[in-house]
């Protein structure tokens, strides 16, 4: 079991290290001066311009900017912005806004996701499949910010259930509307995921003989097959989690939740390279040990995947 | 007069001590599927086993013979299977159309099935002894810990070496012959009277089968079981079982006890299944003599006897005539209408 | 008389819907999903839906007479519903009607190439990965996990932002980029669980060489699951383009895409809600009818749940 989760571990090392060098690619290798571009129209004396290349390595070779930049990373320090602020200060005023909403939406795709899933799974052809697979199906269509502003008129404005914008009420309150609307691609990935497991596994021949061993059927289905069947749903859920937040640029912007998503929208707007970056390494890295639990609880969960 | 279950303490209303334990009577099951014609996969199964007794259900696939093992026990999903008629009867109490509830006093406890793939047969994320376990926990409302203290006896009655060690391994890490010996270790926990074998050693190689056949055995004897063995293999057979049933298309082709019938088949079907293996004992060199043809579509059995276009010996009357199941003397039965020149030895008229 | 462990059922069952073994028609997995499609009312209604859309986008001369973002009148700017403007006016004053309709073929035409695109990569990679494994494999393997590991709407709106050019070719390249991951993936893990099959390997004892067998042998049994996702994926794409237009970064004036009018309905839509409803259902329904034709064609691709 180690053995497989030390090479899990190995594994992530280039992958994040790719990852990492693809975005510092994207956002400094791209044509333009960032630096010139933060000034706008007005000319900037040689000397300022110099020391800010100087300050922000913009003058050493790709790889060299690159590797001072991982350098830093490692202990900790994401990079500055052009104004001299501490990336990963801007972070952490806003990261909380973010994950309370990516946590939010978490509870609610598993919860929903698995109960419609597992209703679906057992009356599988019949009418409780069908509305199921019918709702799921127009959420999984329905691109994210349609839903949201649709959501947002009606339980917001139109009926008032919820707050239209803002973190005014604090969590849950504030968070309960968007953290839905962001939720709900996910929840109906859950639901179908779970309702195929399900169905397959109900299937399967074990529950023949745990049928022949003279097992209730509420029995079959919980002991025998619920467990089988929310591997894969497990799986999923545990990547969506790093999904959840980088996705939450879209809704974030909708509701006006002043997250990281809305940050890193500004500063790519704004071409702020240094804080692009940050925020993309630091998802990155939440999304890679997301993955690497994902894994390890998997080897947890199926016994034959120890063995590979 | 209740028939009080000594071994598990309760009654079964209404249940006949005189009844043998499994008979089931004309039993037809069809398969419906949306996009074809309806599949016969049993017309017409009838046998019945006392106490003791091994009966074997030959047949090549496609025969129907899982399918009437399944449909004992309720296992078989309908749809699309449909019983279209016939009896089971445990005991003299009709298994067909009970419900759910009413049919698990008779899974596991009277009536106990192992199957064929021991590997898909368990569940893979469970351990083997807590698999085992399961059976006196919720049948017999046993405490853990007791249950899986006999679980593991039950494990080293099986044969299965360094069983205490073992107990919390997974199905997957056992080898086959193992595998099956914890289904039957399953499947005897709670001492039922009847045991279906739903080919148990198919997957299993040779020698292995041999073991594997001499616990059945055993096991039977000591429990008084009722063994129904189901293969399609000859040689397993002609060690273990008192009665054959030989299955073809879904019906029945003949009944007889096993000696007579490798002795003096009474159906040309046996003939061309005995004359098709290789046999040391035979002085007679030459090539093997296969039975021509293929099985047949079970959407669309021959009218006649199902056996008539393959059949040496079919003549005008067999293509239209469908013959009954009839007795051929010494408690034989044979569904072919030259059942006594089959008999008889006589040779075939086209060989 | 012994062939391969199997049970009864399944044998019974499969005898029924191969329409028999002696003599019968041989079954095709594609002849019986086509069987199998034709009888779901769900796959007709998609079909219909999507015709209608990529009709839309082949021909919009059927529907209206004006070219896009032509005919506007800026006084009648956000204005409702009226005689001859269904939809009413966008926010330039534009027959809403006629921009919805215009909106349909730079949707659609991204989603398409952009997913046969990524087809074609993933079938290349995928593979080129699952057959000859070990080195190969791993590094391909690595590749795909960085891409990954991105966050999409991140990675494009930074690819975009750079990009001088926004053009429905851009959007297509950047898409494929970063999309074409999922389906490398699954043609891979399709293709090492082909590869061992005993008519592989027959194949290979006859002498034949690895290309052919990639291309005759694997590549057919493999590519099933990996269609019905590309049929998935298509939808997918535009809901992805449709989000990039709305923050922004995607296509531009003077091109016409729901997406862009939908960026352009969110400040106003609490007021002119007919600004957002209308491209809102036309971009759903696109979405929708892929999906459900991904759908039904997983359904009925898989033997399994007849």
């Amino acid at each position: 079991m180690w053995r497989y989760v030390v090479r899990r571990l190995i594994q992530i090392v280039p992958v994040f290290i790719g990852t990492t060098l693809l975005i510092y690619t994207l956002v400094f290798a791209l044509p333009g001066d960032p630096v010139r571009a933060l000034a706008g129209d007005k000319p900037l004396p040689a000397s300022v311009l110099n020391a800010l290349h100087a300050r922000y390595n913009l003058d050493d070779p790709f790889i060299v900017q690159y590797g001072k930049y991982l350098g830093n990373l490692l202990t900790g320090n994401f990079g500055e912005t052009f104004t001299g602020q501490s990336v990963g200060s801007l972070m952490a005023d806003r990261w909380t806004v973010t994950a309370q909403l990516a946590a939010t939406a978490w509870v609610f795709e598993m919860i929903v996701g698995i109960g419609f899933g597992v209703l679906a799974g057992l009356r599988r052809g019949r009418l409780g499949d069908t509305a199921v697979l019918g709702v799921t199906t127009l959420l999984i269509s329905v691109p994210t910010f349609v839903v949201g502003y649709t959501a947002q008129l009606f339980f917001g404005l139109n009926l008032g259930w919820f707050p239209t914008a803002g973190t005014d009420e604090g969590w849950p309150v504030s968070y309960l509307l968007p953290g839905i609307v962001l939720g709900s691609f996910g929840l109906a990935y859950v639901a179908r995921l779970t309702r195929t497991s399900l169905a397959e596994n109900l299937r399967a021949d074990y529950v023949r003989t745990a049928t022949a061993k003279g097992m209730s059927r509420l029995r079959v289905i919980v002991r025998h097959t619920l467990r089988n069947s929310l591997i894969p749903v497990v799986t999923y859920l545990g990547v969506d989690l790093g999904n959840l937040m980088a996705g939450s640029i879209v809704t974030e912007g909708i509701f006006n939740l002043p997250g990281i998503g809305q940050q890193v929208f500004q500063s790519i707007q704004l071409k702020e390279g240094p804080v692009v970056v940050g925020i993309t390494t630091f998802l990155v890295l939440i999304y890679l040990l997301a993955n690497l639990i994902v894994d390890i609880l998997y080897g947890f969960l199926d016994p034959r995947i120890r063995y590979e | 007069m209740t028939e009080t279950d000594v071994r598990t303490g309760d009654d079964l209303p209404g249940a006949d001590p005189e009844a043998p334990l499994l008979e089931v009577r004309d039993l037809h099951v069809e398969f419906r599927s949306r996009t074809s014609p309806p599949v016969h996969a049993v017309n017409g199964l009838s046998y019945s086993v006392g106490r003791g007794e091994t009966l074997a259900i030959l047949g090549e696939s496609g025969s129907g013979k899982s399918v009437s093992a399944q449909a004992v026990l309720g296992l078989l999903a309908t749809p699309p299977a449909r019983i279209t008629g016939g009896e089971i009867r445990y005991r003299g109490l009709d298994l067909l159309g009970r419900k759910d509830r009413w049919l698990r006093k008779i899974r596991g406890r009277r009536v106990a099935m192992i199957f064929q793939d021991a590997l898909t047969a368990l569940n893979p994320v469970v351990g083997v002894a807590d698999q085992i376990a399961e059976m006196y926990r919720v049948h017999e409302r046993t405490g853990r810990r007791e249950a899986r203290a006999r679980a593991i006896e039950l494990m080293e009655r099986v044969r299965i070496p360094a069983a205490a060690r073992r107990a919390d391994d997974y199905p997957h890490q056992f080898s086959g012959g193992m595998r099956q010996r914890v289904m039957i270790a399953m499947a005897l926990a709670l001492r039922p009277d009847v045991l279906i074998a739903d080919e148990p050693t198919t997957a299993l190689d040779v020698t292995v089968q041999a073991q594997i056949m001499k616990l059945l055995a055993e096991s039977q004897a000591e429990l008084d079981t009722a063994l129904i063995l189901i293969t399609h293999d000859l040689g397993v057979v002609a060690d273990v079982a008192d009665r054959i049933v030989v299955m073809y298309a879904g019906s029945v082709m003949e009944q007889a006890p096993v000696i007579d019938l490798y002795a003096r088949p009474a159906h040309p079907y046996t003939e061309g299944l005995l004359a098709a293996v290789p046999r040391v004992d035979r002085t007679t060199t030459g090539r093997l003599t296969p039975i021509t043809g293929a099985p047949p579509n079970l959407a669309a059995i021959p009218s006649g006897c199902p056996f008539h276009p393959r059949c040496p010996r079919a003549r005008d009357r067999c293509a239209t005539e469908r013959p009954e199941l009839r007795a051929v003397g010494n408690g034989r039965l044979s569904a072919c209408h030259y059942a006594e020149e089959v008999l008889a030895g006589e040779e075939a008229a086209g060989d | 008389m012994s062939s391969g462990p199997h049970t009864e059922t399944a044998e019974a069952a499969a005898t029924a819907t191969a329409g028999g073994a002696v003599g019968g028609r041989r079954a095709s997995l594609w002849g019986d999903a086509w069987l199998e499609l034709r009888r779901r009312p769900v796959f007709w209604l998609a079909a219909v839906m999507l015709a209608f859309m990529v009709l839309l986008a082949c021909v919009p001369s059927l529907f209206t007479s004006l070219g896009p973002n032509r005919g506007c009148v800026l006084a009648h700017s956000k204005d409702g519903t009226g005689p001859g403007h269904p939809f009413g006016f966008d926010t330039q004053g534009c027959d809403l009607w006629s921009q919805v309709i215009h909106g349909a073929r730079p949707t659609i035409l991204i989603g398409l190439a952009v997913t046969v695109g990524s087809l074609v990569i993933s079938i290349i990679f995928g593979t080129l990965a699952g057959y000859y494994g070990g080195l190969l494999d791993a590094l391909i393997a690595r590749v795909t996990d960085i891409f990954f590991g991105l966050p999409f709407v991140l990675g494009a709106t930074v690819i975009l932002v750079a990009f001088p050019d926004h053009g429905v070719g851009a959007m297509c390249l950047v898409l494929v980029v970063l999309g074409w991951t999922t389906m490398t993936r699954i043609m891979r893990s399709q293709v090492i669980s082909v590869k061992t099959m005993d008519y592989v390997r027959a194949a290979r004892a006859l002498g034949a060489g690895d290309l052919r067998i990639m291309f005759r042998h694997i590549l057919p049994n493999a590519i099933a699951p990996v269609f019905v996702v590309s049929m998935l994926n298509v939808g997918q794409v535009i809901a992805y383009e449709a989000t990039l237009d709305y923050l922004g970064v995607g296509l531009q004036y003077p091109t016409v895409s729901w997406g862009l009018q939908l960026n352009v309905a969110q400040d106003y839509f609490t007021d002119f809600p007919h600004l957002l409803v209308f491209p809102a259902v036309f971009l759903s329904v696109t979405v929708l009818s892929f999906i459900m034709l991904g759908d039904v064609l997983r359904d009925a691709l898989d033997p399994r749940l007849r």
